[in-house]
């Protein structure tokens, strides 16, 4: 890629489709013979079914059946799989059992010709539980910690260093549980041809692993199972498996030889789909007088299921992101009566970043230093933890620039030392890190003889503009215009890509497009062909009349190879912030935003710049209003709707300056190009808690920053 | 959500009567309460009477001041140049409530009649004894951060959620209802209720009887109103906190005031004392503090809500000082 000349920024190549409906969602999918499933959910959060009568409901108009586990058809690769969940629970077999593991867990399928009908005859199952004494509350069974399999603990040098240091800080750090909430709801539609071929239309960030997860459990051959995910209204994570509730709405559709289509309600999102676990943080640091790190001590415990560990990265980030020579992690879960956490957006990092980087700023206060000439004088030239150097860190440039831009050398550094009218000003920043991937992904191009494009690969746009950094890549290497060029997506029969997650698409299937693109123009040169000035040279008609085929086709696998183990890989970013914290009410507001980006060459400005303000915003969510809350006496959760859980809305959210360094990685990957979906998010949080402590000369360790929060200390 | 029948009509009296003759039957305005209700199974009414074709959608002069009908909508009263005009304390509060896609079907009438936003009142797996008489209050040891500090029992302590109603409280409205015994009016201030022994119950509204429209008397405080509401996020939240005040200066000192709460009790909360002790008074930050400490006695919080104790009375100080010009 001619990695000296900036990217163009363009418009989403799916935009159109997108704001005139005609990009159709899963949910919107209509097949002849539908019919509509709603799931019936416990209410008590553990325990067991003692009776659950269905008898009303099959008799209401236009139920086809109810399926509870007394009648539901087993899942054959379930009950092959008997294996001992390490937390001591059982597994999760959704309708397999009498057991109940978590309040809204589902217990019967209602399935009508309406989804109106279904909604009805669902009210009229009656249960009867014997209920068990539960837990959901962390903090009270903070002891009762499990040592997850992954993410062992981690020492370096001195296990002391943090608290026999000259200057000291110990501090503990609160994440409440963070649900995604993407705007489109989570279902499926399921409909049989026969025994064994299923096709399914779905919400995933990934269709072949779902198509993955239905073979097995259904024990089918690959090429019988199409899963269809086209558009996907915003993932965030939680369409990075495939879930039980899935499998068995599949299931109902092969028993009643219909098909059967699931829309989730919003409360049902809460539960059944994942979520940021609860988790609790203690972060001990030591310094020397003039500002050196010598010591850190970070220890993180999250929630999980009984019935499934779950991890994420929480404590990573402190072992390389300073030249600190002493460094000791820890990491536990603690098994609840919960539904189980999957990743959320900048998954552990954005919960472990949070900490650290409220830390480093309370560590840069105490030794008289600003923030940023701290950050500086720690920076890692090359990574502590795994003794490599960076492929690519621009960090110090990035500090440099978003101060700048934001004016953070001319603020008053004394906390509670700016106003403006009532309001108390702060500034603040942090850092975020996030690992730069590239997995495997292979790419089909086919040209036609009207000179077009068409690309293929399974991989998943939720909501970045896959599609468009695509085309950009594929324009960039073969000069056509955009316009001439389409990337197609979300179809498992499709060639082979991984899940959209861990901010990997554009550097895996991007390469994939880049090498097809390549491979594309040497088999056009060993038949005459070439592209010169957005056209193909010579005569594509007759070499495909003369070749008997509709179009040139190479389908390419590409994958990193034996140097990227050489290096470390991260993408970086550094968000500044200036927030107004009202004494008086305790209202916080992000008043403004500056970004920067360290991710290797932007790809396509416009969808990269889209992509970190929607991270912010999360970060904004992260930071000031979200959080789910359970009632822990009952185990259920008090807010699980869009009017009580507070998503930021466009009045929270600034203009958010984003600043890419935009220079290539020249390891990763043929672009150049690092991942920026999660570096979005990381570390933003940080910046809001460092910016109320400006403020207001308070530290406040617990998310969201909410007034009662700001009135209290 | 239960099977219901739908019955659109175009006067009062037939509005009234297909009520007395169907004890589950309710009215339908903007539905975005009621809906919601019905889909979550707290309230299941067998007949919906849609009142929307009914004439009570205008915003008239009287002689004594405005005439708001009960349909006109939330959006439409917030923009409308009379009430701008002279009750600009009821424009602000109504643009502060919902967003604008609920704003543009949500009426006066339903504004008034909506049911509190407490969570255990939502979820049938949770006791709530406004929900269900003699259940239990789940609220009470449980989560109530949203929750009641002043007029509470041992049965409730939700909130009444709208922010139109503390306005028009405020602003001393009337409001005109007719019944199949004829028509009435009652002071809106005595139009909603404390919970009591019986939290079922959120107003003195009659079961089939409508409300016609609001009137409010003109006054002297459009020059000095504000409407603060201290919310989680900056748009879109229920109040933790708000405040209505309205004020009529002159040379320095206040001649009248009118101040009301809400987030803060099972009705839209007014300030009487509070209002005592502003007039007459110089129209100083001072001031404003007394009256806010007169606008507290009697609270009570409940472990959650604490911190109203707090946001309270600062934000009343907050709103007098904006209302004052003395920012
Ligand atoms: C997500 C969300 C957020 C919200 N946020 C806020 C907020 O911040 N602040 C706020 O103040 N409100 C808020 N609301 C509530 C909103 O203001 C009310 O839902 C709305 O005002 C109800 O009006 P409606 O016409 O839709 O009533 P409906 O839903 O149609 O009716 C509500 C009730 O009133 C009865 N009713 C309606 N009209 C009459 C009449 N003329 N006579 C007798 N009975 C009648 C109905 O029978 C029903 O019982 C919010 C609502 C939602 C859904």
């Amino acid at each position: 890629m001619k990695n000296d000349i900036q990217n163009k920024p363009i418009n989403r190549v799916d935009g159109r489709a997108k704001v005139t409906g005609a990009a159709k969602y899963f949910a919107e999918i209509e097949v002849p013979g539908m019919t509509h499933c709603v799931m019936v959910t416990s209410t008590i959060t553990r325990g067991s079914i003692t009776s659950i009568d269905t008898k009303q409901a099959e008799r209401a108009p236009g139920v086809l059946a109810v399926l509870t586990h007394l009648n539901m058809p087993a899942i054959p690769g379930w009950a092959a799989d008997n294996s001992k969940p390490s937390s001591g629970g059982e597994k999760l077999r959704l309708l397999g059992s009498d057991k109940i593991l978590f309040n809204g867990q589902p217990i019967a399928l209602v399935i009508a010709d309406t989804l109106e009908r279904a909604q009805y005859a669902a009210t009229l199952v009656k249960t009867i539980y014997k209920k068990e004494a539960h837990k959901t509350d962390l903090a009270k069974h903070k002891t009762e910690v499990h040592m997850p399999s992954r993410l062992g603990d981690y020492s370096r040098g001195d296990a002391n260093a943090h608290s026999t240091a000259p200057v000291t800080l110990k501090a503990d750090y609160v994440i409440p549980i963070e649900v995604h909430n993407p705007m489109e709801l989570h279902g499926v539609l399921a409909l049989w041809d026969g025994e064994d071929k299923v096709t399914v239309w779905t919400k995933t960030q990934g269709v072949k692993d779902t198509q993955e997860t239905i073979t097995a459990a259904f024990k089918l051959e690959e090429k019988n199972v199409q899963v269809h995910s086209e558009f996907v209204g915003g993932g965030f994570g939680m369409g990075l498996r495939t879930w039980p509730q899935d499998i068995v709405v599949i299931a109902a559709a092969k028993k009643l030889k219909r098909p059967v289509k699931l829309v989730m309600t919003r409360q049902q999102m809460f539960t059944m789909v994942g979520y940021r676990p609860y988790t609790l943080q203690h972060i001990s640091m030591g310094a020397t007088a003039d500002g050196k790190l010598s010591g850190m001590y970070h220890e993180a415990i999250g929630e999980t299921a009984s019935y499934e560990d779950f991890t994420e990265a929480t404590v990573r980030m402190t072992r390389f992101m300073y030249a600190c020579p002493n460094v000791t992690t820890k990491y536990r879960i603690v098994p609840l009566d919960r539904g189980v956490p999957i990743w959320m957006r900048g998954p552990g990092e954005a919960t472990g970043a949070f900490a650290l980087e409220s830390a480093i700023d309370e560590m840069a206060y105490k030794v008289n230093m600003d923030p940023v000439e701290f950050r500086i004088l720690n920076f890692a030239e090359t990574d502590p933890e795994r003794n490599k150097p960076f492929s690519s860190n621009h960090l110090k440039e990035a500090y440099q620039l978003g101060a700048e831009k934001i004016g953070w050398f001319k603020r008053n550094r004394q906390p509670r030392s700016m106003k403006e009218g009532d309001w108390l000003v702060g500034y603040g920043m942090s850092t975020g890190v996030f690992g730069a991937y590239r997995g495997g992904s292979t790419c089909r191009a086919q040209l036609n003889g009207d000179g077009s494009l068409v690309l293929q690969s399974a991989t998943a746009d939720i909501g970045p503009g896959t599609g468009t950094a695509m085309v950009q890549i594929a324009h960039e290497v073969t000069g056509l215009p955009i316009e001439k060029i389409r990337f197609e997506l979300g179809d498992s029969s499709l060639p082979p890509s991984g899940s959209q997650g861990g901010s990997a698409t554009v550097s895996t299937v991007g390469s994939a497009v880049y090498d097809v693109c390549t491979a594309l123009k040497e088999m056009m040169a060993a038949k005459g062909l070439s592209f010169e000035n957005g056209a193909v040279k010579g005569n594509i008609k007759d070499v495909l009349a003369a070749d008997g085929k509709p179009y040139l086709e190479v389908t390419k696998e590409s994958k990193g190879g034996a140097e990227q183990q050489k290096y470390s890989m991260y993408s970086f970013s550094i968000h500044f912030t200036e927030v107004h914290v009202h004494p008086g009410t305790g209202v916080v507001r992000v008043k403004r935003v500056v970004t920067v980006a360290d991710s290797g060459r932007i790809v396509s400005p416009k969808t990269a710049a889209s992509q970190m303000i929607g991270g912010v915003t999360g970060g904004i969510g992260m930071a000031l209003t979200e959080e789910a809350i359970i009632d822990h006496r009952y185990g259920r959760f008090v807010n699980n709707n869009l009017a009580d859980y507070h998503v930021p809305v466009s009045a929270d959210v600034p203009h958010i300056e984003t600043i890419f360094i935009d220079k290539p990685d020249p390891i990763i990957n043929p672009m150049g190009s690092k991942g920026m979906g999660e570096i979005a998010l990381i570390g933003f949080s940080a910046a809001v808690a460092n910016a109320v402590y400006h403020a207001t000369g308070k530290r406040i360790r617990e998310l969201p920053i909410t007034p009662d929060k700001i009135l209290a200390v | 959500m239960n099977q219901f029948t739908y019955t659109r009509v175009s006067t009062k009296d037939t509005a009234i009567a297909a009520l007395a003759k169907d004890k589950t039957a309710m009215f339908l305005a903007g539905g975005t309460n009621l809906i919601d209700l019905m889909k979550s199974g707290v309230t299941s009414p067998e007949r919906l009477v849609d009142i929307n074709a009914l004439p009570l959608a205008t915003i008239e002069e009287t002689k004594t001041g405005l005439r708001i009908g009960a349909l006109a909508k939330n959006s439409v009263v917030a923009e409308d140049k009379l009430i701008l005009k002279h009750f600009p304390l009821l424009s602000q509060a109504l643009s502060a409530g919902a967003s604008p896609q609920l704003r543009n079907m949500a009426t006066v009438g339903g504004n008034m009649m909506q049911r509190t936003r407490c969570h255990y009142f939502y979820d049938l797996a949770l006791p709530c004894n406004k929900r269900q008489p003699g259940r239990g209050c789940g609220a009470l040891g449980g989560f109530n951060r949203m929750h009641a500090i002043f007029g509470t029992s041992e049965l409730c302590i939700a909130v009444h959620p709208s922010d139109m109603c503390v306005a028009l409280t405020a602003l001393d409205a009337t409001v005109l209802i007719a019944g199949p015994k004829g028509e009435r009016t009652i002071p809106f201030g005595e139009f909603h209720r404390l919970p009591g022994t019986t939290p079922e119950k959120d107003n003195t509204l009659q079961r089939g009887e409508l409300i016609m429209a609001v009137d409010i008397p003109f006054n002297k405080l459009a020059d000095h109103a504000h409407y603060l509401k201290v919310r989680d996020r900056a748009s879109y939240a229920f109040a933790l906190v708000s405040v209505g005040a309205a004020l009529d200066i002159s040379g320095g000192n206040i001649r009248e005031a009118r101040l009301a709460m809400g987030g803060v009790a099972h009705k839209p909360w007014r300030l009487t004392e509070a209002e005592a002790v502003l007039k007459g008074q110089p129209a100083t930050e001072d001031t404003f503090r007394k009256a806010a400490e007169a606008a507290m006695k009697g609270a009570r919080s409940f472990g959650g809500n604490d911190f109203k104790l707090t946001l309270a009375p600062n934000t009343i100080v907050e709103a007098l000082k904006t209302a004052s010009g003395r920012v």
